[in-house]
């Protein structure tokens, strides 16, 4: 139907004619079309698709490989209807035409897979793309031959990018609880291992013995979530969020401390009930969030770009390892102490303290790029002097340190094999971190941290001694990276050179950007959802059949939030305001509220004050 | 007056790296006096006032304060006994708030109760700036940044005040208004050190003032005087010779 040209002339294409339905630029449209082409093909190509066909999302209906394909038409055509209304500028109507447009835009998208459909057939590909397969053309052709496929992905491309420009068109109610239902139902499939780990009779209940949403169990969740949505489940929570905004004083203290009360409830209980797989979840969670967090104050606050922030975190692993295992390289001299883990966490703060001013000393005198490349350099010779002959004696190059024991409090064991244990002992010093960083943010030193960020000559001006400062922030971070590093040893119980590779700096610093640079809440949302559904550097996530995929989809989200949201997933309202000062600008110039002749005002002001 | 300079320079040279700008310089600025730096661009008048509060390390020569010689001695020092910048184009920090701003500018000192009648002086002498406290400073007007710069700066509770081209940037009509406040500031006590293009409108509140030409000081006069002298009246005062 997409492809009726204004020309044709049954009675129906007329009236679609008249109101406008082809309105639109279609240059544009095809332009976007080719678009979700490219990102079509590139996805099948990379094997995702194959990849995840073998994970059943509803039974038998869907699978996650073809949900990887299926979401781009949708959110394009979303996306289409998306234009910035200006106050005070007529917007273009929405109606049929929007719809149409959408429609376009998924059916030159699906064109482009029905082209890769032809091309995997007439050509053996398989030399110059690795991930030719002949699942990858099955999977392309609903196994159902290469006509089908031909036709099929254009259809579906139109009927979901229509859908996806349709939600416009609808009340925003009802496209809340359209979007909570299919939502809803995606999420409770793919969480299926963790629902399950969480709420154990669930299992039977809604999943097929092979995996999957049983068919009748996801049109129940989709009903429940529409019904649910429709009804202001939704707006509920909001009431509860703009009157903890409009609070004041005592009231919003005392909600301040309820909300806190919660979150620590959860999260001590949560473990407890909960199968090894989330406590597991959970324990990495924390030992990135604590990595998280002390490089937020050193790039969030004190502005350094950091990107060899690993070094601590190997550092303190490290200097653990050798404190507390009988393996550790046989160059110690005797009197070289064997301590429990937390007498050995103490050495540790110090040795990580010690390492920051050593390698800070040098770096921080650099400003900008120069810095950062510098510590991007600092993080890979930490690595490799552990790795090297030279120091075999020590740290037993590429072996690695084994057999590093429990840390043992008397009346607990945290190892790895109880990932519940890890997970309170990482908590403990989660809350410490955070308790720091925050009373950090608000004390004299975070402001000369935030005036060095601002401006560093400046701040030199105001009497800020700049290199000492930076050096602090150096500091700071190395120790709270340490903290992470001195759990990872003991939890993992060995420590080798390629858990410190300079993609975990690289993770750290999406954390903290996704999060939102400067911005505690931030990064802790950042570090749940990054390293719980994607996962660590090598630790699984939610999702562990993306786990291939993973580093593709991190750089892609870095790229999607520096275009779209720089202020993180959670925004600081300031910060927010700030990125987006030229729209906000330009908004209240339309409404006529500021004065665009800026200097005469404040002068009256000035004189005011002078008479 | 006092006998003893507040602050000065005693035959300075400076180099950024081998180029020399700064050139066997002589300045005296006494207790309470409002004197005026005149000269091109890239006459090292910037570099003065660097050198002047140690954000640059003269290559001999001595920067005295009080009468001792703090040469080797950092900025946070001459801070603290009440040497204080505003810098070239105010330089707000622009994504901390208006009241962060102001407290950095307090950012040496310990003691709360000065520090908050400060603040209050500043708020009755900027209604403005109370207005915006929580605001960023990059969201505000060219006038009311200055008003923020100048108040960050008398946060620190300054005895003599270096302003680095305090009218380059504002709107004509903030000029005037602006050195009516700098004269204001000066009433209250303070000295003040001031760097300017704007010459007329310089010499016509200062008491004294130097010309640099390419580093080196060519003409130390009255402010009187030197709004008389022809050769500046040609040269920077923009005025035909047959006047
Ligand atoms: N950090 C620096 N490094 C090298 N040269 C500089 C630096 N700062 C200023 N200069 C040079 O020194 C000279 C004097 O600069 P400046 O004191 O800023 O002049 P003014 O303030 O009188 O315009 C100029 O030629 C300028 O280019
Ligand atoms: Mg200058």
């Amino acid at each position: 139907m997409t492809a009726v040209t204004p020309g044709a002339a049954t009675a129906t294409e007329l009236e679609l004619v008249q109101k406008g339905a082809f309105d639109f630029d279609w240059n544009e449209a095809i332009r976007k079309g080719a678009i979700v082409a490219l990102t079509l093909a590139f996805i099948a190509l990379s094997g995702m698709p194959v990849g995840l066909d073998d994970r059943s999302l509803i039974e038998p209906i869907l699978s996650m490989g073809y949900v990887a394909l299926l979401w781009v038409p949708f959110v394009l055509g979303w996306l289409s209807g998306n234009e910035t209304v200006l106050e005070g500028m007529a917007a273009t109507k929405r109606g049929l035409r929007d719809v149409v447009r959408g429609d376009v835009i998924g059916f030159v998208g699906g064109l482009g897979l029905s082209l890769l459909v032809i091309l995997l057939n007439a050509f053996d590909l398989r030399d110059p793309l690795v991930n030719w397969s002949p699942q990858l053309i099955e999977l392309l052709q609903f196994d159902r031959g290469q006509g089908f496929g031909i036709v099929a992905w254009p259809i579906i491309g139109g009927v979901l990018g229509a859908a996806g420009a349709g939600l416009h068109l609808v009340s925003p109610r009802l496209r809340k609880a359209i979007l909570s239902a299919v939502i809803t139902v995606l999420l409770v499939a793919i969480f299926e291992t963790f629902i399950v780990d969480v709420i154990d009779f669930l299992d039977d209940l809604l999943y097929e013995k092979q995996g999957g949403l049983k068919l009748v169990a996801a049109i129940v969740i989709a009903v429940v979530a529409f019904i649910a949505s429709y009804a202001g489940a939704g707006r509920a929570v909001g009431q509860v969020r703009s009157n903890y905004h409009q609070a004041t004083g005592a009231a919003k203290k005392s909600q301040t401390i309820t909300f806190i009360a919660i979150a620590a409830i959860a999260l001590i209980v949560t473990p407890m009930i909960t199968g090894k797989i989330t406590q597991e979840l959970l324990a990495n969670i924390g030992i990135f969030l604590l990595l998280a967090l002390g490089l937020n104050i050193v790039v969030g606050l004190a502005g350094i770009l950091d990107l060899g922030y690993v070094a601590f975190f190997a550092v303190g692993g490290y200097t653990t390892a050798v404190l507390t295992s009988p393996n550790r390289g046989e160059d110690w001299p005797e009197w070289f102490p064997i301590m429990p883990w937390w007498g050995a966490l103490l050495v540790t703060i110090v040795v990580a303290a010690l390492v920051g001013l050593f390698i800070g000393a040098p770096v921080i005198r650099m400003r900008g790029d120069y810095l950062a490349i510098v510590t991007l350099g600092f993080g890979e010779i930490i690595r490799i002097l552990f790795l090297s002959d030279w120091l075999n004696g020590y740290f037993n190059g590429a072996q690695g340190i084994t057999n590093v024991p429990a840390a043992d409090f008397g009346f607990a064991q945290v190892k790895g094999t109880d990932p519940r244990s890890v997970f309170y002992l990482v908590l403990v010093f989660a809350v410490i971190s955070i308790y720091v960083s925050w009373r950090l943010e608000r004390s004299r030193l975070g402001r000369a941290w935030m005036a060095i960020r601002e401006d560093e000559s400046v701040a030199e001006a105001m009497g800020i001694n700049t290199v000492n400062m930076k050096l602090m922030a150096f500091v700071v971070g190395a120790v709270l990276a340490s903290f992470s590093g001195a759990i990872f040893a003991a939890k993992v119980g060995s420590i080798f050179p390629t858990s410190f590779l300079i993609l975990v700096s690289i993770i750290i610093l999406v954390v903290v950007i996704v999060g939102g640079m400067g911005n505690i809440i931030g990064v802790i949302v950042g570090a749940a959802v990054l390293i719980g559904v994607l996962g660590g550097p090598k630790q699984p996530g939610l999702l562990a059949e993306f786990s291939e995929y993973k580093l593709l989809i991190y750089g892609a989200l870095l790229v999607v939030m520096m275009l779209q949201r720089p202020e993180g997933l959670v925004p600081n309202a300031r910060r927010s305001r700030e990125l987006h000062q030229d729209e906000f600008l330009q908004d209240a110039w339309l409404k006529g509220e500021v004065d665009t002749d800026d200097d005469d005002e404040p002068g009256t002001e000035v004189q005011g004050a002078l008479a | 007056m006092s006998d003893t300079p507040l602050l000065e320079f005693r035959n300075i040279n400076t180099h950024y790296g081998a180029v020399h700008i700064l050139k066997d310089v002589n300045l005296a600025i006494y207790p309470g006096e409002m004197v005026c730096l005149l000269g091109g661009n890239a006459s090292g008048k910037s570099t003065t006032l660097k050198t002047l509060l140690g954000m640059v390390t003269p290559t001999s020569g001595e920067v005295v304060l009080d009468g001792e010689v703090v040469n080797d001695k950092p900025t946070s020092y001459r801070v603290e006994r009440g040497i204080t910048m505003v810098p070239e184009n105010r330089r707000l920090f622009k994504r901390l708030s208006v009241l962060e701003n102001l407290q950095l500018g307090a950012y040496l000192r310990d003691d709360k109760d000065g520090i908050a009648n400060d603040l209050e002086r500043i708020y009755s002498m900027f209604p403005r700036v109370k207005e915006r406290l929580s605001q960023r400073a990059g969201t505000l007007s060219g006038g009311e940044q200055q008003m923020v710069a100048m108040g960050r700066a008398l946060m620190a509770s300054p005895r003599v005040l270096l302003m680095d081209e305090p009218s380059m940037g504002l709107a004509p009509a903030l000029v005037q208004t602006n050195f009516e406040l700098i004269q204001q500031i000066h009433e209250e006590g303070i000295a003040i050190f001031m760097v300017e293009q704007n010459a007329n409108m310089a010499l016509s509140i200062a008491d004294r003032g130097w010309v640099l030409q390419t580093g080196r000081v060519v003409l130390d006069d009255t402010a009187d005087a030197l709004l008389q002298n022809p050769d500046l009246r040609k040269s920077y005062l923009g005025e035909a010779t047959s006047h």
